[in-house]
């Protein structure tokens, strides 16, 4: 069986803590018809699974899951692909153990 | 809310802004110190192992009442490929001592601690607040910042940026760039729980005695990168970490990695019937010393992984961080004893004082060693650890082969892969770079 589909990422971000800032994504993905090498990385090298491909064939991003690792960030803004900042003071994901 | 104006703001409340934020309160010195988390550690994440030493420094009589694990009294170095490790294990008694000089520590917690003392030596910090932009003068001089919290600017004489490795803040302002992705490493994290006993047993340990498993090998798929195994009270911390730019040209996932590292013969065994509890990430400096910026300018000083001050050699981070915002914070103190004003001239003494620890130091010493793992990292993360599992194997198991026959064949699979001016041109250059 292939590693990476049996990895279930959903179920790793069940225990952690968020405080999600429900409309206000603090990730946007630049509108695009065909998605840049750069963003396509994104869809397996975020640690959340933040990114995934709509069947526009085009790459969305949803930050509920995001733990903030800023990986995202190094690879896609340079290219203008994507608008990063931090979430408001007191939300996102609440470590427990760090 | 906050109308005065304040000495010092620092910005984060990690390990080098709660050492920054501490040195400059005990000193009399009114400090604000903003974090963007609920609690200072919220956003923190750590292996983690925690140097005495550069604690002893801001908080001598810490093993009072800090939240700390284990004290370290074996290290393990496993090189790994798919089935085996090939280990240099290091145990000593000397370790069992009054005052230990290594501990695991679980981040959050520890953080919690390390901000109670910065209130108790008066700073005032302001949890859930991101700063969002520097604020400066006509003359380009940093005065203050703006956070979300409230309209308008706080002002202070000086900012410590101790905001850790995306410093979003310094790179928005264009004090220095933005980590490039073969200067950083991203790092997945769980923890895993298991009762005290069991933890004791899987590792031979009594008591508060602890351990550290660090791994190099197959696990990283020929990534630059490390997997690490830390042994708390009650609880496993468990992960790997590659160049950031070696997942986007291999396209393999971190959880894969995670995932494989855990399930590895040698690794399963340690963390069986255990329960997590979390799942974090994290990205860690590896430029090393050429990838330092500019540390200070009119008004502000930069601190810790903010600064990319980080040993990846030595998987060293902390203690840099903790070190960095000390001197930071004592080379402001002089500053303004002397009634100078917080110029970049003052400021640069923050730089000569650092240029003199080890902080600067040690960089310096391996200051080529990252881009030699970066470049070389096929041979030594994938191709070496195989050849060294095979040759180990071949010495190990008695099947009737004359030894001369049996050294042979370990050396021709070696001279097979890399060649001899490889081998020797290898050895070369990790010397090099070590001296
Ligand atoms: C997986 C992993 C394992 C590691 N293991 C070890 C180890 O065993 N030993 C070791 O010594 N080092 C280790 N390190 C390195 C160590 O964790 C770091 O070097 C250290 O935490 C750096 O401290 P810092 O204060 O510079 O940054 P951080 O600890 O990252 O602190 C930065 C703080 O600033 C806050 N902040 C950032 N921006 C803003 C803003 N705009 N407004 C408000 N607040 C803000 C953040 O929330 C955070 O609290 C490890 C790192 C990782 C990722
Ligand atoms: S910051 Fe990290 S976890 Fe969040 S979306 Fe980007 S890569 Fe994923």
């Amino acid at each position: 069986m292939n590693v990476e589909t049996s990895v279930r990422v959903e179920d790793k971000l069940f225990y952690n803590r968020y405080l999600v800032d429900v409309g206000r994504p603090h990730i946007k993905v630049r509108a695009h018809t065909k998605p840049s090498p750069q963003l396509l990385a994104l869809l397996k090298v975020c640690p959340a699974r933040c990114y995934e491909l709509n069947d526009k064939g085009q790459v969305d991003v949803t930050v509920d899951g995001c733990i903030e690792c800023g990986t995202c960030r190094v690879i896609g803004e340079p290219t203008g692909d994507i608008e990063w900042s931090y979430p408001r003071g007191g939300y996102g994901v609440l470590f427990k153990f760090g | 809310m906050i109308e005065e104006k304040f000495d010092a703001i620092v910005v984060g409340a990690g390990m080098s802004g709660n050492a920054a934020a501490l040195t400059m309160a005990k000193r009399g010195m009114k400090v604000l110190q903003l974090e963007r988390g609920e609690y200072a550690g919220s956003k923190n994440v750590q292996g983690a192992i925690l140097y005495a030493d550069m604690l002893e420094k801001l908080i001598p009589d810490f093993r009072d009442d800090a939240p700390l694990e284990r004290h370290l009294v074996e290290q393990r170095f496993w090189i790994m490929d798919d089935r085996s490790h090939f280990g240099v294990h290091y145990r000593s008694e000397d370790f069992n001592e009054e005052r230990p000089n290594r501990y695991t520590i679980i981040r959050a917690q520890f953080d919690k601690w390390f901000s109670s003392k910065v209130r108790e030596a008066g700073a005032t910090v302001l949890c859930e607040t991101t700063v969002t932009e520097l604020a400066r003068d006509a003359h380009g001089k940093v005065i203050g910042v703006r956070t979300d919290r409230r309209e308008g600017e706080i002002h202070a004489d000086v900012v410590v940026l101790a905001e850790g490795v995306n410093g979003l803040l310094g790179t928005r302002a264009r004090l220095r760039e933005r980590p490039k992705p073969d200067k950083v490493a991203l790092a997945v994290k769980e923890m895993h729980f298991l009762p005290r006993e069991t933890i004791e047993a899987h590792f031979n340990l009594k008591g508060d005695e602890g351990l550290v498993v660090e791994a190099a090998g197959t696990i990283s798929r020929g990534m630059t990168g490390m997997g690490f195994i830390y042994a708390n009270k009650e609880c496993i911390s468990i992960g790997i970490g590659c160049i950031v730019a070696d997942f986007q040209r291999t396209g393999e996932t971190p959880y894969g990695l995670l995932d494989r590292f855990k399930r590895h013969p040698s690794v399963a065994p340690l963390i069986e019937g255990s329960e997590v509890k979390e799942y974090s990430a994290h990205l860690i400096p590896e430029g090393g010393y050429k990838a330092i910026p500019q540390l200070y300018g009119d008004g502000w000083v930069v601190v810790g992984d903010a600064a990319q001050l980080n040993n990846a050699i030595h998987r060293e981070g902390s203690n840099l961080a903790m070190t960095s915002g000390r001197i930071a914070a004592e080379a402001i103190v002089q500053v303004k004893s002397h009634r100078q004003p917080m110029t970049a001239a003052n400021l640069s003494v923050y730089k000569k004082m650092l240029d003199d620890s080890f902080v600067i130091k040690d960089l310096k010493k391996h200051k080529d060693m990252p881009m030699l793992m970066h470049t070389n990292s096929q041979n030594f993360f994938l191709t070496y650890p195989q050849l060294v599992s095979r040759a180990m194997q071949n010495y190990v198991r008695v099947d009737g082969t004359p030894k001369a026959e049996k050294e042979k064949v370990t050396l021709k699979s070696f001279v097979n892969a890399r060649s001899w001016t490889g081998l020797f041109g290898d050895a070369f250059r990790i010397a090099r770079a070590w001296r």
